[in-house]
């Protein structure tokens, strides 16, 4: 018999989330580029600082969205989680007058809580994680103004406390560089848990679950177990954004929240993670939330009204996902 | 030989089926045994409760001469028996490596994972299986054969003593099905025993020394595999005699053309194809899987842009750019996916049959008329044997079957006359087989021009009256059908390649 023509698989070039995190990565440098030109108050040391200060909570939101969004789910309470935890740092804290890292660990073992619930809703009741995370939302959003009495709780009796996202480590050791903690938190995070999805199990079926779950399952692996442990760290992570906002704001707002998993969402798709699940990265994730934060100061700089801020952020996210789609269909 | 699997007396029920009855089956150490029968005759789930994945009711299991239950896969794992999944069951996105391991990943301390490990540990298991493939490679950018390769190194990777490969072919050409055998030719003579399903008569003998057959849930019987009839086997699994014949090749010169399609290309796989057809014929569409046959019909038919070429349907030229410009010059094309591009597996059978036609049935405010839908539907029904308890029944808990006379009866209604069938009884069980060929061959009869692309040269050489042979993207060559064509014939056009592969703009 002769030789098949079986076209073997040649290696890409570039896989397709390579392509995408540079296509991400370019479109940062055009932004930047274009705001410098246009405004000259663009680059400015303090405006830089501004935009990494504002990309760091809607960064750690991202990066335990990516974390869900990779296994092929979705987490819509990550928003109202975040204010959560805050009101919980602010009962910890001021109602109860504790030290403050027993409010850091009590915000994150309470977004921990969460993730580990809307976990097991999902994993072990099957209800769709659409369904099961906006259930989620709703009740830490009706919580939170419970538990705070609908008005914001302030940190006057833990003076240290605004020091966790504004204050700089590094700013007091290198004055040159004055990067908020806020941001360093962002990057070592990032670091972490890009770590995480690329060198441990947890990431392993972090990608497997989004690939083929049924695959996971007969190859005899606790498919639900690791579902459950990997939307509770992401609830944890949803706690340190907690943490960083009512640190900025030294207030838990209760009110806050509603819509900050819409601009987490956004960041991961602009980044390359497929909404389909299997495919993603934090790098991706990253600069996604910084193409927002640019865009958005940007546009302020250039005194665009906020409510064209709003439209220009929905045409960004459609965009996304239809260079994605494009990219699939040559592909595939 | 030694016994090293003994299932008997297993019981299994899901609600609303009594899936096993009393099934039994027995594997020697270094054979390949044959499991058969009709789809829904248990095969499956007789082999997923030997793998773990269900629990039997009652029976009982001997591994190796001792009494076992097996709690789960990885208990299955633990007693070497490995099962490849009909539809395979791997991660597309991990590598070939990942994809083997998972769920064992060496590691450290931490859960860090040793990538360089796996890597090697795969080439080895790829070594010894002599078949070239990059462990670092992602699953999703491999052929279905390499694919299999991978299901097969993975259940290597246990050490399994035990394989269980569920259709392992069904996706696979000639050449690929080959290097399969050769690997299983080799884990044999290592004295691995092979439970092997597959609806394939002639790899069966083949490749296997004693076939097992079930029906209905139970053990009809075992037989050697090398000399029993095939007529035989056929009969244990359908309990009854089977139409065998081939059509009769009615003589069309004077039928006026229905379709001609000239000089149609689209990129690679579709390349300067011209052929016509004739009202009341059924032409074959034959070749090895990747040759261009599904792009043909898929261009036709409009689901694909064409680079060149003419379609003149009944004499006039059609520009069809859409599959709603191809239903609208007559033409109908049943997919070879039923599930993707076929049906609607939520919506009933009723809805399903209407699909292409509903605006036949409603008036201009768009109101459906449901009191003819229904009548209709019951007519196909009836004439078309569907086993539906009702025309309201979803078509996705329909068998494989009853599922394509749905996608048919869809297409009759919509009297279209030029229909093109892909791959019409892929994953149908041989009795409901016959049925289909039947139903392509009366509306032919009726005077529709029939296009059918088969994987399966019996199939084609039993259905139609002319069969084209396809070849990287090339018509190689129109053969009649019938007694008249040989499957070497066949075999020789689809293997016929381009000698210059860059060819001149062919």
């Amino acid at each position: 018999m002769t030789a098949t023509p079986i076209a073997t698989a040649k290696p890409r070039l570039l896989a397709s989330g390579a392509q995408q995190k540079l296509l991400a990565f370019a479109s940062l440098i055009v932004l930047l580029l274009f705001f410098s030109l246009a405004s000259p108050n663009f680059l400015q040391t303090a405006n830089i600082l501004a935009i990494l200060q504002a990309t760091s909570v809607n960064g750690v939101l991202a990066i335990a969205a990516t974390l869900v969004i990779i296994t092929g789910g979705i987490d819509l309470s990550v928003g109202t989680l975040m204010t959560f935890t805050a009101v919980i740092a602010g009962v910890v804290l001021t109602f109860w007058g504790l030290a403050m890292p027993v409010g850091i660990l009590a915000a994150i073992a309470a977004g921990a809580a969460c993730g580990f619930i809307s976990g097991s809703l999902i994993a072990r009741m099957k209800i769709p994680p659409f369904i099961a995370t906006l259930g989620m939302m709703l009740i830490l959003k009706g919580l939170s103004l419970v538990i705070s009495g609908t008005k914001p709780i302030y940190f006057n009796d833990t003076p240290s406390f605004p020091q966790l996202s504004t204050g700089s480590l590094i700013g007091a050791l290198v004055p040159a560089l004055p990067v908020p903690n806020g941001v360093m938190i962002l990057f070592i995070l990032a670091l972490i848990i890009s770590w995480v999805l690329n060198r441990t199990t947890l990431g392993r079926y972090c990608f497997a679950l989004g690939s083929n779950e049924e695959a996971v399952r007969l190859s005899g692996v606790n498919a639900d177990g690791w579902k459950v442990a990997i939307y509770a760290l992401a609830g944890g992570i949803c706690g340190i954004a907690g943490l960083l906002i009512a640190s900025r704001l030294n207030s838990a707002q209760p009110a806050l929240g509603q819509g900050y998993e819409l601009d987490a969402i956004a960041a991961v798709v602009i980044g390359g993670t497929s909404l389909a699940g299997g495919r993603g990265s934090i790098l991706g994730t990253i600069i996604g939330a910084l193409i927002m934060s640019v865009l958005l100061n940007g546009l302020r700089i250039l005194s665009v009204a906020q409510e064209w801020q709003t439209v220009v952020t929905g045409v960004i996210i459609i965009a996304a996902v239809y260079a994605d789609m494009l990219r699939r269909r040559r592909a595939g | 030989m030694t016994e090293v699997i003994r299932m008997s007396g297993i019981e299994k029920r899901f609600p609303g089926v009594h899936a096993l009855r009393g099934a039994q089956f027995d594997l020697m150490a270094g054979e390949v045994h044959a499991l058969m029968g009709e789809n829904g005759a248990g095969k499956s789930t007789l082999m997923k409760i030997l793998s773990g994945i269900y629990a039997p009711d009652g029976g009982t299991l001997h591994v190796n001469g001792a009494e076992v239950r097996i709690a789960g896969p990885r208990a299955a794992q633990g007693l070497g028996i490995g099962i490849i999944h009909q539809e395979l069951a791997l991660m597309p996105d991990l590598t070939v490596a990942q994809n083997i391991f998972i769920g064992r990943e060496p590691r450290s301390r931490w859960g860090v994972l040793d990538e360089a490990q796996i890597n090697r540990d795969a080439e080895a298991i790829f070594a010894a299986m002599k078949v070239p493939v990059d462990p670092r490679a992602e699953v999703r950018s491999l052929t279905i054969a390499k694919q299999q390769m991978v299901e097969i190194a993975k259940a290597l990777s246990f050490r399994s003593r035990i394989l269980i490969m569920d259709e392992p072919t069904a996706a696979l050409n000639d050449a690929e099905t080959e290097e399969l055998f050769a690997i299983i030719r080799r884990l044999k003579s290592e004295g691995v025993a092979i439970v092997y399903i597959s609806h394939k008569m002639d790899e069966i003998r083949r490749i296997s020394d004693r076939v097992t057959v079930m029906r209905d849930g139970a053990y009809v019987g075992t037989v050697a595999a090398s000399d029993t009839p095939i007529e035989t086997i056929i009969t244990m699994m359908v309990g009854r005699e089977l139409d065998q014949t081939a059509a009769e090749i009615p003589d069309l010169s004077a039928a006026p053309v229905a379709l001609e399609v000239s000089g149609l290309s689209r990129g690679r796989m579709v390349r300067d194809v011209s052929f016509t057809l004739r009202r009341g014929e059924i032409l074959g569409f034959a070749g090895l899987m990747g040759a261009g046959r599904t792009e043909v019909a898929r261009v036709i038919f409009g689901a694909d842009p064409r680079d060149g070429g003419k379609i003149i349907v009944h004499g006039k030229e059609r520009q069809i750019r859409t599959p709603q410009d191809a239903v609208a010059a007559g033409i109908g094309y049943l997919s070879e996916d039923r599930k993707h591009f076929g049906l609607a597996l939520g919506i009933d059978v009723r809805g399903n049959i209407a699909l292409t036609s509903l605006e036949r049935f409603s008036d201009r405010f768009l109101r459906v008329d449901d009191a003819a839908l229904a009548k209709i539907a019951a007519n196909y029904i009836g004439s078309l044997a569907i086993r539906t308890p009702s025309d309201r029944q979803e078509v996705r808990l329909l068998s494989g079957g009853n599922q394509q006379k749905v996608v048919i009866a869809k297409w009759l209604l919509r009297d279209c006359d030029i229909l093109i069938f892909d791959e019409p009884t892929r994953g149908i069980d041989v009795g409901a087989k016959a049925e289909i060929y039947r139903l392509l061959q009366s509306p032919a009869e009726a005077g529709k021009a029939i296009i059918v692309i088969s994987s399966e040269l019996p199939e084609v050489l039993r259905l139609s009256h002319r069969i084209a042979v396809m070849c990287e993207g090339r018509l190689t060559g129109i053969l009649p059908g019938g007694p008249a064509t040989s499957q070497q014939e066949i075999m020789r056009l689809a293997t016929q390649r381009d000698t210059a592969p860059q060819g001149a703009s062919a």
